[in-house]
């Protein structure tokens, strides 16, 4: 069902080959191709067919250079366009007035809650002193939601337990932000559907009141061709000033990102990663791009294993290698750092190319558990000297692993040829590339 | 009485208004538009095809279920020779109905007592409100339900539920935050056992399907149970938000393998999203709509007739 865009373009390109110039004849079939790929990373089908007709007219008779295919010239345009589109002019939040007010208003379960404990404790960080204020008076349990976070980050939460008033809540809380010398209030609300007349009256009835100085639209990551709607029924009403994206770290597509961009016009200012108060991150256009467009994200993945690598380890494991003294334990032990770094397929997605060899391939995390397992039947002594496993103990150590004398010395041979490899690798130094940290340098 | 009795039950008018106040907010004149489309024409043609397309993928029924649709309609309609537009209406009414799959289990089957119900899905769908809402289905219809906490993770989740057990009147177990969910699955069932209960409903944290550990615990909480109740639990409900895109796929397949997932339920309704994607989702992993949530309140819980929604997906007037 999910198909890579990179894939499908890669076949809609297919159709441009051989030929010296984009022309509409040839361009036809990798625009319709690029619509598809849009709608199904949920793009809204109106701003799908905009987007493309932007993209037609700019590749319309364009010329093929010999360097470059007809089709990476097209992804190039795609994704250009594409990255203007979600960027654009964009404003930190504003944090001035005293207290500077923050409105948070969105759709039932977007995330609104937990994105207000984030950037609580995000503002926080900057040496301010914010206020949480509870104004989701519907929900029930929303209030000691709010207070659990609001402990976690050490922020204060202003409640009014029994009233259901969020206008009158909120004007309390500016009142009681004053008297504390907190200069930030971040107001939370309740869910509400941008059609629920009443609720939305509401909303509307609290931006009158107390005038915030920023109004941040909170919107899942997976949201589907409703986003549209949604997003202009609360703009209409609120005018916000900001989109928050949440969910990011699932593995959808976000198409939702161009369609309330081009909707609404606002800049998306925070990504939600995680459900943890520290899962907060700043919105990057071109990564988005490539997200949707399904190009994997080199960028990302290098981050990614720069945060989870331990360097010390990666450099005693490292000298071992070349040392040529890397034994089994050594083995077992890169296999768990690879393991912290994510996801294996998420990982592997990331490389440009591999994500579409990968595509339908299982790699769970259990991909290394019967290595794992087989190790770890191993004596110490025999982990550090593998040549040391005769028959008998091959047999024990694949009893003590529920594995086979088979596996066992499929995984033997394995290790022996990549004990061969890193010999090689040590005499032609390619070793220092393949080094995190080196790449983190560059 | 049958355990599940109330899922024959007729729609009250004010339920009926409701569903159909929610799924025909955005698309006024649907078939309208492909009316005219068709106007004066003996047979489907690209225009009435392309209307055809965007109603379906506005209403996020996705490209691949959209073409198999599209296809099956030419078919039918170069077989069938039909003429006027209401019969092409109501073929394509039926093209797409057929496509959801009908429940498999017979609702009126008391035999399993209790009947265990583990409730799962991603962040925010609203799985802890479908609870509420069911337990108070079943309560209603003189049923003993017992609620378990297993969401022990995220902020007040154990206190939203109990709010809900107090609401509805139904008993409630909990080991309080950060508690292993398993044992708090496995001691729910123990107590619905011991106390003779009909249904046990088990509460999960929301969870998004690409987090290997997370969906590890999952296994694990539905495999923990199964020791006090061989079969439990009975029903692994997934919860989908209507207003989820194509990404519900991909929820359907990994909650799929990690619990087995046995029916659907599908929230939001009441808002001006189609949560269209049901349509394919149910094709392609054989799994039948139960449920659909038509807003926050304890009655806003409706039984999932195919033919009703499909009708909303076209609903004419606002
Ligand atoms: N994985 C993940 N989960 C998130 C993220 N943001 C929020 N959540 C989870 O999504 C669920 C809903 O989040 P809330 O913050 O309660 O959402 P809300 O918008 O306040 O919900 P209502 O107040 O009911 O409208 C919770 O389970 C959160 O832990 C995120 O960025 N990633
Ligand atoms: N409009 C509407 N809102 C709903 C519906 N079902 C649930 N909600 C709301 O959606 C929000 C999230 O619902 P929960 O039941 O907390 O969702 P959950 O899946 O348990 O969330 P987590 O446990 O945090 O993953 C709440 O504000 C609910 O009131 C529905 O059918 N319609
Ligand atoms: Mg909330
Ligand atoms: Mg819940």
């Amino acid at each position: 069902m999910f198909e890579n865009l990179s894939l499908k373009l890669d076949k809609a390109f297919q159709t441009l080959k051989g030929q010296g110039k984009i022309t509409e004849i040839n361009v036809a079939q990798t625009v319709k191709e690029i619509r598809r790929a849009l709608v199904d990373a949920d793009v809204s089908y109106s701003i799908a067919k905009d987007f493309t007709n932007t993209v037609r007219e700019k590749a319309m008779g364009q010329n093929v250079l010999t360097s470059v295919s007809p089709g990476q010239l097209m992804t190039k345009i795609v994704n250009d366009e594409l990255t203007d589109l979600l960027g654009g002019a964009t404003s930190p939040i504003q944090l001035q007035g005293n207290p500077a007010i923050i409105l948070i208003a969105g759709l039932q379960g977007s995330g609104k809650t937990t994105f207000s404990g984030k950037l609580a404790k995000h503002i926080k960080s900057k040496g301010k002193s914010p206020l949480l204020v509870a104004g989701d008076v519907y929900r029930p349990a929303a209030i000691d939601q709010l207070k659990v976070l609001g402990e976690q980050i050490g922020v204060e939460v202003y409640t009014e337990d029994g009233s259901k008033d969020p206008v009158g809540i909120a004007e309390n809380a500016i009142k009681h932000a004053k008297r504390n010398a907190n200069n930030v209030v971040i107001v939370d609300t309740a869910g509400r559907l941008g059609i629920d007349e009443h609720m939305m009256n509401e909303i509307s009835n609290v931006k009158k009141a107390v005038q915030p100085q920023e109004i941040l639209f909170v919107v899942d990551a997976m949201t589907g061709q409703d986003a549209v709607n949604t997003a202009k029924a609360f703009n209409d009403r609120l005018d916000f000033n900001g989109v928050v994206l949440t969910k990011m770290d699932g593995d959808t597509r976000g198409g939702a990102a161009l369609s309330i961009k081009s909707v609404v016009n606002k800049p998306i200012k925070f990504i939600s990663d995680g459900e943890k108060m520290d899962a907060l991150s700043v919105f990057h256009p071109d990564r988005m791009a490539g997200r949707i467009l399904g190009m994997g994200d080199v960028v990302s993945l290098v981050e990614k294993a720069q945060q989870n690598y331990d360097e010390q380890e990666a450099q005693r494991l490292q000298k071992k290698m070349r040392r040529n003294t890397f034994d089994l334990d050594d083995f077992l032990k890169q296999l768990q750092q690879i393991k912290k770094m994510g996801n294996l397929k998420d990982l592997m997605g990331m490389i440009p190319g591999v994500g579409k060899a990968i595509k339908d391939v299982d790699i769970s995390d259990d991909a290394f558990k019967g290595i794992e397992a087989i190790i770890q039947s191993m004596t110490p002594l025999e982990r550090e000297q593998p040549d040391l496993i005769d028959g008998s103990r091959r047999k024990r150590i694949a009893d003590g692993s529920g594995s086979s004398v088979t596996e066992v010395n499929k995984l033997l041979k394995q290790f022996g040829e990549m004990k061969k490899m890193m010999k090689n690798l040590n005499k032609g130094g390619a070793m220092g590339r393949m080094n995190p940290a080196a790449m983190r340098r560059r | 009485m049958g355990i599940f009795s109330f899922l024959k039950k007729e729609k009250s008018e004010e339920e009926v208004q409701k569903l159909d106040q929610g799924l025909e907010k955005t698309k006024s004149s649907l078939f309208g538009k492909l009316s005219r489309a068709l106007l004066g024409k003996s047979k489907i043609d690209d225009e009435f095809l392309d209307e055809l397309e965007e109603i379906l993928i506005t209403s996020d029924v996705g490209v691949d279920t959209t073409l198999k649709i599209i296809e099956r309609i030419e078919e039918r309609a170069s077989k069938d020779k039909f003429i006027n537009s209401t019969e092409l209406h109501e073929l394509l009414k039926q093209e797409i109905t057929e496509l959801l799959v009908a429940n498999r289990r017979d609702d009126n089957d008391t035999s399993v007592k209790p009947y265990v119900i583990m409730v799962v899905g991603v962040n925010g769908v609203g799985k802890t409100t479908t609870i509420g809402k069911l337990a108070n289905k079943f309560k209603s219809n003189g049923l003993n339900v017992v609620l378990g906490a297993a969401d022990t993770f995220r902020a007040a989740a154990v206190d939203q539920l109990k709010i809900w057990s107090d609401r509805v009147g139904v008993d409630f177990v909990s080991k309080g935050m950060n508690a292993d969910p398993a044992s708090v699955a496995f001691d729910t069932v123990k107590h619905g056992q011991e106390q003779n209960a009909d249904v046990i409903l088990i509460d999960t944290a929301g969870r998004l399907h690409n987090k290997v550990n997370l969906m590890n615990e999952l296994s694990k909480i539905k495999r923990v149970m199964s020791k006090v109740i061989p079969d439990a639990p009975h029903e692994v409900l997934l919860v989908l938000d209507a207003s989820t895109g194509q990404n519900a796929f991909e929820q359907a397949k990994q909650f799929t393998a990690a619990t087995e997932v046995t029916a659907l339920a599908l929230t939001k309704l009441d808002g001006t999203a189609k949560g269209g994607v049901v349509i394919g989702i149910s094709d392609q992993f054989k799994v039948p709509v139960k449920y659909i949530g038509v807003g926050e309140q304890v009655n806003d819980l409706q039984v999932f007739e195919p033919r009703s929604f499909v009708d909303s997906l076209f609903s004419e007037d606002q």
